[in-house]
């Protein structure tokens, strides 16, 4: 029963995704394509709020559901990881019009290719895994 | 009231939300960062046998699991309750137009499906352009994610609003990918 909430919270998101037409390839592409200010005020939105929102809680002005302080991790200060690693994802997220998240949405929406690509997701992942300490973090 | 919910939500209000969802997670005492998801599942799937990036306590991110679980149910409801039916992405018409002269897409402004034809039908994948899409972008959407450690939510929203280096140099990373494919090598794939 626990679980239940990060359901809910699921839920939110997709339906919010879905109605902003951020599962939409077009919409992505309109984005790389500077033509439509939809997909930049969505993430800005989000973050400027964001800042707000991580605050409170780094802040300790608010403890999480259980009363502990919250703890948020730093990501490692290790350059080409985030450049590389940037760059490859890139060039799926404007090839495919879609991020890891959307393609859970889009499968719940009913079509099976998104199946074939959440599993070809999966094999990416997987060869990362596999090729993670040949290539330069 | 329905028939306001069912048009396209503007960005405010989807923004807003997005925020909402990242203070509810943290409130839980979770991290935002959707594609983390896709480890634990290779997990699952018995990844740790080949490398021990799969070897972890995936037990500890089941709410993950369960979070992209209500994201496919909210799929599942906007497709049957909300959605307009038929579903028009409401994108600029000099979108259209570059999409119609340089892309091979035959589109009318204003009915532009919410899915181009690529993703209409599973068979889609058994053509070069759809497999180049689906197989091959997904692939790089994996291996990407995990190694740059985060996609969209993990690291544009998650990391910029806790003001880390590291997320801004790998959303910048994400914007010079996404450039170069939408501006050099994507006209090759839709025009086949």
């Amino acid at each position: 029963m626990k679980h239940i909430k990060f359901i809910l919270v699921g839920i939110l998101f997709g339906v919010t995704m879905y109605m902003t037409e951020a599962v939409s390839w077009f919409r992505i592409f309109e984005m790389f394509k500077f033509q439509a200010f939809h997909m930049y005020g969505i993430i800005g939105t989000a973050i400027a709020i964001g800042i707000v929102v991580t605050w409170i809680f780094k802040s300790g002005k608010l403890n999480d559901i259980n009363g502990n302080p919250v703890k948020i991790n730093d990501k490692a200060k290790t350059w080409p990881r985030y450049i590389i690693g940037g760059i490859i994802f890139g060039l799926g997220w404007g090839l495919s019009g879609l991020c890891p998240g959307m393609v859970f949405i889009l499968i719940g929406a009913g079509n099976p290719v998104f199946i074939i690509f959440m599993i070809s997701i999966l094999i990416g992942t997987f060869m990362y895994g596999v090729l993670r300490t040949k290539i330069p973090h | 009231m329905m028939e306001f919910i069912s048009q396209t939500w503007p960005w405010y209000v989807s923004g807003t939300i997005i925020a909402s969802i990242l203070f509810f997670l943290l409130w839980f005492g979770k991290e935002f960062g959707t594609s983390a998801v896709t480890r634990v599942l290779v997990a699952i799937f018995g990844g740790g046998k080949f490398s021990d990036f799969f070897d972890f306590p995936w037990k500890t991110q089941i709410w993950n699991l369960m979070f992209v679980f209500g994201a496919a149910i909210g799929g599942y409801l906007t497709m049957q309750f909300i959605a307009p039916e038929p579903h028009f992405a409401q994108i600029s018409e000099a979108t259209v137009n570059t999409l119609n002269e340089s892309y091979g897409f035959n589109l009318t402004y204003g009915e532009v499906p919410l899915l181009p034809e690529f993703y209409q039908s599973w068979e889609s994948v058994l053509t070069l352009k759809g497999f180049i899409i689906v197989v091959i972008g997904g692939m790089l959407i994996g291996f990407g994610a995990r190694y740059a450690g985060g996609c969209t939510s993990g690291m544009a929203i998650s990391g910029i609003s806790n003001f880390q280096l590291p997320s801004v140099v790998a959303v910048i990373g994400f914007f010079i990918g996404g450039l170069i494919m939408v501006n050099y090598i994507l006209p090759f794939i839709t025009n086949l």
